[in-house]
């Protein structure tokens, strides 16, 4: 009996989500969208972009060329309560920022996380600035701001789950996404 | 300091009591049930003898009444075993038996069934020293009712004895992750009733009750970033309230239930905004360098509490709505966040990172006093119950997140264990009506 009940409220959950967007009374900004990798590509120059869009057709695929910098690296490190960008991170950002300026239909979400210490709402704002440094170096580096929405996991979403310094260093980070992956 | 105060009889007879509260409900999960780790040393002797005809009505009323009392931490309960006959009016206990056995307070009642199928209850405090009845109450319920009303008796009782009002018959919201799956539930302030309001695969974070009971806010991943949800409890239908580009979370409810303060990355930073319970009327609170967040509104409504970094740590501070004035409160050690105002107005509660470990701890406004109330190492996510006395948080033991409760005075601390999840992120709901 409590299951059918859960159940029946869950479908009314259900019900109620799919129907949200049709009253139009949530003000939805900037939801997360999911644009149409085709659509995003045929927007770009094809003309400007040799070399480094790397297909005929100007398709910006490059990122998802697992031998390429720009699939292999992701990730920016970061030092305990820190959100300084190392140097050895410059040269994967500056091919990031190059391949954004050269495609700007593509869109990126730079994800903030942090490790296990701290309470999780404070955590939140700080891979919010780890990913919002991220952002400050691709934007100097000429990406415009429209391209890269900037948000945080906090602690939430570790990559590895030990409570030691190694698993804490992997998970003091900053990941690029590439909209549509 | 941590005293193990509370018997092992007590631990088993409270085991037995849960479990009967299991068979009887059967919830969908695995409920909490509560450990006490601690007790004050002035607790007060009482003896809740079995209620008349109460066999009919698993759990028992006296079981969940005694259970209520103990877990307080400001009861002792005393065993009734061997009087007899068993009182079941005030006017039938005789104070020197119980007086017999330590105890300075009789609880009896009855449970009637009525041709209706409804139920009368009926119980009396009697106060064994001075021999006088101090309570007496009737209550005609459902039979689906009868745990509700052995909380408000419990309530009753401690109100009565203590002063302050009681929290039995309040309910709690939480976050469960087992494996990937993420539940927000309802249950009642003892862990029992246990309602699943929502499930993600992604991470839910912060609950908070509004002022009325009748809706929570909370965040959701599920979208693959933080978003802040109102939930109405009755229909279980929900709206995305704050769903701007970047970051949104750490709702908290002003005192009217009108409007929240939120934590928004939208136009760069961690910052607080005001919104309204239905996503209109966005306004920015407050202009800083780093970060604000874990906003709280204070009981009257005219402040806000939160953590900032724009002093170079993190450190507790309160925004004056109206002057829009900000004043640092927390100045010792290099990390104090999760302000949470006491419903009393007379302080807050917060988490500080001290050597490493995370604790929480109370300040009070008048003496500008604080005090460390429990030992980490990984404390967070302090809610205070409705009468400012019982602090329940998140910890970890044996490497999964428990919740735990403190009294104000750092004297009591019980835990609520789950059996299969990793429990987190308590919140603790307004007092019923």
């Amino acid at each position: 009996m409590r299951k059918w009940i859960i159940g029946a409220a869950l479908l009314v959950l259900v019900a109620a989500c799919s129907s949200t967007p049709d009253k139009g009374e949530v003000p939805v900004e900037e939801r997360a969208v999911t644009p149409d990798a085709t659509t995003s590509g045929t927007t770009t120059s094809g003309a400007t972009t040799t070399g480094i869009t790397g297909t005929a057709t100007g398709m910006p695929t490059l990122h998802k060329d697992p031998t390429n910098i720009l699939a292999k690296q992701r990730s920016v490190y970061f030092d305990y309560d820190q959100f300084v960008i190392k140097d050895q991170y410059r040269s994967m950002l500056e091919a990031h920022a190059r391949y954004l300026q050269a495609n700007k239909g593509l869109r990126i979400t730079i994800q903030g996380h942090t490790d296990e210490r701290g309470t999780r709402e404070y955590n939140i704002a700080l891979g919010q600035k780890r990913a919002d440094a991220v952002k400050k170096t691709l934007l100097l580096l000429g990406v415009t701001e429209i391209q890269i929405e900037t948000v945080s996991f906090g602690k939430e979403k570790p990559r590895r789950e030990g409570h030691d310094e190694t698993s804490w260093a992997e998970n003091r980070r900053a990941d690029i996404v590439y909209v549509g992956e | 300091m941590l005293r193990i105060a509370a018997s092992h009889r007590l631990a088993r007879w409270l085991g037995a009591a849960f479990l009967a509260t299991l068979v009887a409900a059967a919830p969908t999960r695995a409920q909490l049930t509560i450990e006490i780790v601690g007790g004050a040393g002035t607790a007060i002797p009482i003896a809740v003898v079995p209620f008349e005809n109460e066999g009919a009505a698993p759990p028992g009323l006296s079981s969940v009444i005694g259970a209520d009392l103990a877990r307080s931490g400001l009861f002792r309960l005393v065993d009734d075993a061997g009087i007899a006959p068993r009182p079941y009016r005030g006017e039938d206990v005789r104070s020197a038996d119980f007086r017999a056995r330590g105890a300075d307070a009789v609880v009896v009642g009855s449970a009637r069934p009525l041709a209706d199928g409804r139920v009368d209850v009926k119980f009396a405090l009697v106060d064994a020293v001075k021999q006088v009845q101090l309570a007496g109450m009737s209550y005609v319920v459902t039979p689906a009712q009868l745990r509700a009303t052995a909380h408000r008796i419990a309530d009753v009782i401690y109100e009565r004895l203590t002063g302050d009002p009681g929290v039995f018959s309040t309910r709690i919201a939480y976050i469960t992750k087992q494996g990937a799956r993420y539940e927000l539930i309802v249950a009642d302030a003892d862990g029992a009733n246990p309602q699943t309001v929502t499930t993600s695969n992604e991470p839910l974070l912060s609950p908070a009750w509004s002022p009325d009971g009748t809706r929570l806010a909370y965040v959701s991943f599920e979208s693959r970033k933080p978003v802040v949800y109102v939930q109405s409890l009755a229909t279980g239908q929900r709206q995305a309230i704050a769903n701007f580009r970047g970051s949104n979370s750490a709702p908290a409810w002003a005192p009217d239930g009108r409007r929240l303060v939120v934590t928004l990355s939208k136009d760069g930073g961690s910052q607080l905004f005001l919104i309204n319970a239905d996503g209109s009327g966005i306004t920015r609170l407050l202009t800083s360098p780093g970060i604000d967040t874990e906003a709280n509104f204070s009981p009257d409504g005219q402040s806000i509490l939160f953590a900032s970094d724009r002093g170079g740590t993190p450190q507790i501070y309160r925004l004056n709505l109206a002057s829009k004035a900000v004043e640092r409160l927390t100045f010792d050690g290099s990390y104090n966040v999760s302000p949470r105002a006491t419903p009393d107005g007379k302080g807050f509660v917060f988490v500080r990172r001290d050597g490493g470990r995370f604790m929480i701890g109370t300040h009070d406004y008048a003496t500008r006093q604080e005090q460390i109330l429990t030992q980490g190492p990984l404390d967070e996510g302090p809610s205070v119950a409705p009468n400012s006395r019982l602090i329940i948080y998140a910890a970890q033991q044996g490497g999964r997140g428990i919740l735990a409760a403190v009294s104000s005075d750092g004297r009591v601390k019980t835990r609520l264990v789950s059996p299969a999840a990793d429990v987190r992120e308590p919140a603790w709901g307004p007092l019923s009506r």
